[in-house]
C-alpha cells in the first residue's frame, strides 16, 4: 500500500523524495494510514512528497480530506507536494476545491512515470 | 458542465456517504472520523473538529480534530449564556467574527484565531445541544459560499442525530446495567430469606435436623441429573428448602412425637402441605412454582398421597422431584423411632416405589448420579457431603446401583442388543 523512494543517487538522502500510492485506500478511513505514513516521512526530513494516483480511478470526499491532511502536513513543515498520474476528471476535482493551489500537478507523460516507477518498491 | 453542478454533484456524493456511515452502526469514533472528512472532503476544508456536549459538564469534547495541531483545546466549558446563543441560533452556522462574541469563544480566540477557523456550527437536535463543528479556511482560501453553508447544515443534521442516538444508547445501557444490579442484588436477598425460612422449620423439628436444607441438596441434585438449567436448578433448591413450610403452624409436640403419632394428630400434620402453599403463594418465585411444590410433595404416582389424592400426570414434576427428594431424606436419616436404611435397602425401596410412588425417570436419573459419584466420574462429592462417607461407600453398593439402574432403565450397548435380539425373533 505505502512506498517510498529509494535514493536516487547515494548523496541523496532516503526521505529527501518520497512517493506514495494513493490506490483505492485514499477514500476510505484505512486512507489515514497513508497520512500517518507522510506525516512521518516529513517529520524525518523528506522535502518532497510525490502522491502517485496511477492506480487511482476516482477520489472521493474522504480521499479529498486525507489529501487536504497531506498537503497541510507538507505546508508546516516546509516540503512540497506533488500529485502525479492524475486523471483528467480528478485533475478537475482538485482544482474545483482548491487543492491545485497548494501542490503541483504533474505531467502524467510516459517518461515521467517510468522514473517514478523505478523509484518505487513495491 | 457547470462547475457549480460540479460541486454540487461531488457535495451530494458526500452526503449520501454520510447518511449511509450513520446507519451502517459502525464503531461510533470511527463514524464521527468519517464524518469529519466527508465534511472537509465535500468542500475542499483544511482543518476541523466535531465535538460531543457533554450536558453534565456543560463541556464541547472533541471526537475527532483535523489538522488543528496538539495544543487544540480538546475540552471547551460552556456559559449558560453560551448554551442559550446555541439554542437561540438552533444548527445553522456561525461566522467566526460573530461568534466571537460567544463568551466560550472569548476564552480560546488566541487559539482559534491561530488555527484560523471561519465557521462554527451548534448542532441542536431536537430543542438539545449534542455537540457543535468547528470549521478551518477552504483551500481554495475564498469565503463559504451560502450554498456550502448549506451542505454543512445537511452534514450536521446528520452527525447531531448520530451524536444523539449514541448519547440515548449510552443512557439505555446505563439503566439496564443499573437494572441487572437490582436484580441480582434481589436474587440475593431472595436466597437468602429462602435459606433463613428453611433453618426455622429444621428449629422446629429436633429429630429432623437439617431436613428441608437436605431437601433442598438432593432437589437441586435431581435438577441437575435432568439436565436442567441454572436458574431451574435453584428453583428446584428453593422449592426443596421450602417443602416444609407448613410445618411452622403444626404444634411442636406433634412434630417432635417420639411415637408413631396416632390418626388425630396426624390428620393435624396433614394439614402442612396446604398451609404451605398458602403461605408460599402470595410470594413471587421467579423460577419455578414453589407452592406447588409445596402442596403436592405428598402426593404418589398411584393416587393414594395427599392432601388431594392427584394421579401420576396430575402431579406438578416440581412435586415429583421433591417428593423423591424428601422421602430419600428421611430413608436416610435417623427417626425417633425408626434408624436410617441401609443404603442397598434405599435403593431397593426406591426401585419398588417407582411408577408407585416416585417418577422412575427421576429414580433413574438420581441414582445415576449417585453412581456416577462413586465410580469417581463425578468429583463433586455432593451424595458423601449428605450421607456421610461410611453410608455411600458401604460394600456391593456400587453393583446394586449397576443392577438396578439396567433394570429400570436399560441403555448400555449390552442390553440393547438383548432387546434387539428379543424384537429379532418375535419377526420370525
Ligand atoms: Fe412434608
Ligand atoms: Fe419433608
Amino acid at each position: 500500500m505505502i512506498t517510498h523512494s529509494e535514493p536516487v543517487t547515494s548523496a541523496q538522502p532516503v526521505t529527501e523524495k518520497s512517493v506514495i500510492r494513493a490506490g483505492d485506500y485514499l477514500n476510505k478511513l484505512s486512507g489515514e494510514q497513508i497520512e500517518y505514513e507522510c506525516k512521518r516521512q516529513l517529520e524525518a526530513g523528506c522535502k518532497e512528497l510525490v502522491v502517485n494516483f496511477a492506480e487511482t480511478e476516482l477520489v472521493n470526499s474522504i480521499g479529498i480530506s486525507i489529501l487536504l491532511g497531506i498537503i497541510d502536513a507538507a505546508s508546516s513543515n516546509g516540503a512540497t507536494v506533488v500529485f502525479s498520474d492524475v486523471n483528467e476528471t480528478t485533475v478537475e476535482l482538485f482544482e474545483m476545491l482548491g487543492l491545485s493551489k497548494h501542490v503541483t500537478i504533474a505531467d502524467s507523460a510516459p517518461q515521467l512515470t517510468k522514473i517514478w516507477q523505478n523509484m518505487i518498491i513495491s | 458542465m457547470a462547475e457549480h453542478d460540479h460541486k454540487l454533484i461531488h457535495a451530494f456524493g458526500a452526503l449520501a456517504e454520510l447518511g449511509q456511515e450513520i446507519t451502517n452502526k459502525n464503531n461510533f469514533q470511527e463514524t464521527i472520523r468519517t464524518s469529519l472528512h466527508l465534511i472537509s472532503g465535500a468542500i475542499g476544508i483544511m482543518r476541523g473538529a466535531v465535538a460531543r456536549y457533554a450536558r453534565f459538564g456543560h463541556e464541547l469534547n472533541m471526537l475527532a480534530v483535523r489538522g488543528l495541531g496538539d495544543d487544540f483545546p480538546l475540552s471547551l466549558m460552556l456559559t449558560s449564556e453560551d448554551e442559550r446563543q446555541f439554542l437561540t441560533n438552533g444548527l445553522s452556522p456561525i461566522e467566526i467574527s460573530q461568534a466571537q462574541a460567544l463568551p466560550f469563544f472569548q476564552v480560546h480566540n488566541v487559539s482559534f484565531d491561530k488555527r484560523r477557523l471561519e465557521l462554527f456550527v451548534p448542532l441542536v437536535v431536537r430543542d438539545e445541544i449534542v455537540g457543535a463543528i468547528f470549521l478551518g479556511e477552504k483551500a481554495t482560501a475564498e469565503p463559504y459560499t451560502k450554498y456550502e453553508k448549506e451542505i454543512i447544515c445537511a452534514m450536521g443534521q446528520h452527525i447531531g442525530v448520530a451524536i444523539s442516538q449514541r448519547n440515548l444508547m449510552a443512557e439505555i445501557e446505563r439503566h439496564a446495567e443499573d437494572n441487572r444490579r437490582m436484580f441480582d442484588e434481589m436474587r440475593s436477598t431472595y436466597h437468602d430469606t429462602v435459606k433463613a425460612f428453611a433453618a426455622a422449620i429444621d428449629c422446629k423439628d429436633k429429630y429432623t435436623e437439617g431436613h428441608s436444607v437436605r431437601v433442598g441438596k438432593f432437589s437441586e441434585i435431581i435438577a441437575m441429573e435432568l439436565g436442567w438449567g441454572k436458574d431451574e436448578i435453584e428453583g428446584a433448591a428453593v422449592a426443596g428448602y421450602l417443602h416444609d413450610v407448613g410445618k411452622l403452624t403444626v404444634e411442636r409436640k406433634i412434630i417432635n412425637a417420639p411415637y408413631r403419632i396416632n390418626a388425630k394428630e396426624s390428620a393435624e400434620l396433614n394439614k402442612h402441605p396446604g398451609v404451605g402453599y398458602d403461605i408460599l403463594q402470595p410470594i413471587h418465585h421467579p423460577y419455578t412454582d414453589v407452592p406447588l411444590a409445596a402442596k403436592y410433595h405428598h402426593e404418589r404416582l398411584d393416587g393414594r398421597g395427599y392432601p388431594d389424592g392427584l394421579y401420576d400426570r396430575e402431579i406438578p414434576f416440581i412435586a415429583k422431584i421433591v417428593t423423591l427428594a424428601d422421602s430419600f431424606d428421611a430413608m436416610t436419616t435417623d427417626r425417633p423411632y425408626k434408624a436410617r436404611r441401609p443404603a442397598k435397602d434405599v435403593v431397593d425401596d426406591l426401585q419398588k416405589n417407582s411408577g408407585v410412588q416416585f417418577a422412575p425417570e427421576l429414580v433413574t436419573a438420581f441414582l445415576a448420579g449417585m453412581l456416577r459419584e462413586l465410580k469417581g466420574e463425578d468429583r463433586t462429592k455432593r451424595f458423601r457431603r449428605l450421607l456421610g462417607r461410611d453410608y455411600m461407600e458401604a460394600e456391593g453398593i456400587v453393583d446394586k446401583l449397576k443392577y438396578t439402574l439396567n433394570e429400570m432403565a436399560p441403555t448400555t450397548p449390552m442390553t440393547y442388543i438383548a432387546a434387539a435380539g428379543i424384537g429379532d425373533r418375535s419377526l420370525h
